[in-house]
C-alpha cells in the first residue's frame, strides 16, 4: 500500500483545480457572450424574443444544474454525437451561466433612466448605435460587481460536474479520499482549495461593489 | 410511458425534496436571523464568528459541505444518515445565505425607530425582536424567498449521498429502464414546477401570515 503524506493529497487536489479553473473560465466567458446576445435581443422589445428569452431564464433559474448536467450529459448522447464529460459539463454551465448573466445584465440596463433612450432616439440613432455609444457604457459599470460576483457561483457551480464524471477538485477530492482513508482531511483541504479560489473573488466583488457606491454618491 | 407509470416514486421524491425545504427553511431562517443578530450587536467574539460561517459557507460548493458532513465527519467519530447529513447541510447553507440577506434589512432600520423604542423603556430583547426584526424581514423576504428556493433546488445535490428526493428518484427509474433523457425532463419539469409553486407559497405566506397587508 502507498502511503499518501500531506503534501501528495494536497498537490494532487491542486493539479485537479486547474481543470476547476479550466471549466469556470469556458462557463464563465462563453456564458457571458451567450447572456450578451440574448440581452441585446432581448433589448429589441420584439414580444416573441422577450417571451421566449423570459422563458429560457426561468427554466433555468427554475431548476437544479444537478439536473441541467444530466440531461445535456444524455441528451447529446441521444442525439448520436458522442460526448464526453468534459463537453456536457461545459455545455450545460454554459447556458447556465448565461442565463443568469442575462437577467443580471437586464437589471443594470432597465436601472439606465428611461430618458436617455428618448434623448438617443430623437437624436436620430440607429439600436445599434443607441447601445453601443449609450446604453451598454453606463449599463457596464453597473454591472462589473454582480458579474464579478457570479463568479463565485460560477466556481461552486463547476463542483457539480464531478457527478457526471468529469474529473475536476469535488472528484478528484472523492478519489483521494477514497484511496488514502482519510476523508475528513481530503475534504477539508478540497473546501480549503475552493475557500481560497473564491474568497479573493467574493472580496473583489464587495470592493468593487463599494467604489462603485462611493462614486456614485 | 416507462417513466409517469413510476409516478409513486417520482411523487415521494418529490414529497421528501419539499420536507427537506421546509425543514431547512424553518431551521435555517432561525440560524439566520441569530447569526445576523451577532454580526451586527453580538460582542466580538460573536461577530467573529458568525462571519466566519458566513465566509466559509459563501465561498465553498454545497456538494463539498454535504460530502464533508456525510463521508468526512463518520472518520471523526460521528456517523449522519443520509438524512440528517442532508438536513443539515441544507440548514448550515441556508443559514450563511440568509444571515447576509437579514443582516442588510437589519442594518436598514432607521435610527429613530430604535431610539423611540429605547424612549419607551423596552430593553434589548424587546427592541431587536418587536421594532427591528419585523420591518426587517419584510422589508428582505423577496430576497429570502428567492434564496430557499435556490437552497431547493440545490437539495437535488442530496441525491448523492442516497436521500431518497426527486433527484435520487429519477435516477432510480433511469437506472432500471434506462430511458435517461427522459426520466430526467420529468424530473426536471417537476423541480421547474416545485420551484414555481415554492415562490407563490411563500410570497403568499409572508403577506397572510407575517407582514398583515
Amino acid at each position: 500500500m502507498i502511503e499518501f503524506s500531506l503534501w501528495d493529497i494536497f498537490s494532487n487536489l491542486l493539479l485537479a483545480a486547474r481543470w476547476t479553473v479550466a471549466l469556470s473560465l469556458v462557463a464563465f466567458i462563453g456564458g457571458g457572450l451567450i447572456g450578451l446576445t440574448l440581452l441585446v435581443l432581448r433589448l429589441t422589445g420584439k414580444p416573441v424574443l422577450v417571451r421566449s428569452i423570459n422563458t429560457y431564464t426561468q427554466i433555468f433559474q427554475g431548476t437544479p444544474l444537478l439536473m441541467q448536467l444530466f440531461l445535456l450529459y444524455f441528451g447529446i448522447g441521444l442525439l448520436g454525437i458522442d460526448t464526453s464529460a468534459w463537453v456536457s459539463a461545459s455545455i450545460a454551465l454554459t447556458l447556465y451561466t448565461s442565463a443568469y448573466l442575462a437577467e443580471i445584465w437586464r437589471g443594470c440596463v432597465e436601472s439606465i433612466p428611461r430618458g436617455q433612450w428618448e434623448a438617443s432616439k430623437s437624436l436620430a440613432m440607429s439600436f445599434g448605435q443607441l447601445l453601443t455609444h449609450v446604453i451598454l457604457p453606463q449599463a457596464l459599470k453597473i454591472a462589473v460587481p454582480p458579474t464579478v460576483g457570479f463568479l463565485v457561483q460560477v466556481v461552486k457551480g463547476t463542483a457539480l460536474a464531478s457527478v457526471v464524471g468529469f474529473v475536476e477538485l469535488t472528484k478528484a477530492g472523492g478519489m483521494i479520499a477514497n484511496v488514502t482513508f482519510a476523508p475528513l482531511l481530503v475534504y477539508s483541504c478540497v473546501a480549503l482549495v475552493y475557500f481560497a479560489l473564491c474568497f479573493p473573488i467574493s472580496l473583489y466583488a464587495r470592493f468593487l461593489e463599494r467604489k462603485l457606491h462611493v462614486a456614485r454618491r | 410511458m416507462p417513466i409517469l407509470e413510476q409516478w409513486p416514486a417520482l411523487l415521494k421524491g418529490a414529497a421528501l425534496t419539499v420536507g427537506l425545504t421546509a425543514a431547512a427553511t424553518f431551521i435555517g431562517t432561525l440560524l439566520a436571523v441569530s447569526c445576523a443578530w451577532s454580526r451586527v450587536y453580538g460582542p466580538l467574539l460573536f461577530r467573529w464568528v458568525a462571519g466566519a460561517y458566513v465566509e466559509a459557507i459563501r465561498n465553498t460548493p454545497f456538494i463539498i459541505q454535504l460530502f464533508f458532513l456525510f463521508f468526512g465527519l463518520p472518520a471523526a467519530g460521528v456517523k449522519l444518515s443520509p438524512l440528517t447529513a442532508s438536513v443539515i447541510a441544507m440548514v448550515v447553507n441556508l443559514g450563511a445565505y440568509a444571515a447576509e440577506i437579514i443582516r442588510a434589512g437589519i442594518e436598514a432600520t432607521p435610527r429613530g425607530q430604535i431610539e423611540a423604542a429605547q424612549s419607551l423603556a423596552m430593553n434589548h430583547a424587546q427592541i431587536f425582536l418587536r421594532v427591528i426584526l419585523p420591518p426587517a424581514l419584510k422589508k428582505v423576504w423577496p430576497a429570502l424567498v428567492s434564496q430557499v428556493t435556490i437552497v431547493m433546488l440545490g437539495s437535488a445535490v442530496c441525491g448523492q449521498i442516497s436521500t431518497e428526493e426527486l433527484s435520487f428518484a429519477t435516477n432510480l427509474i433511469q437506472s432500471r429502464n434506462f430511458r435517461a433523457f427522459e426520466a430526467y425532463i420529468i424530473g426536471t419539469a417537476m423541480y421547474l414546477v416545485l420551484a414555481i409553486a415554492l415562490r407563490h407559497f411563500l410570497t403568499w405566506f409572508g403577506r397572510r401570515f407575517l407582514f398583515g397587508r
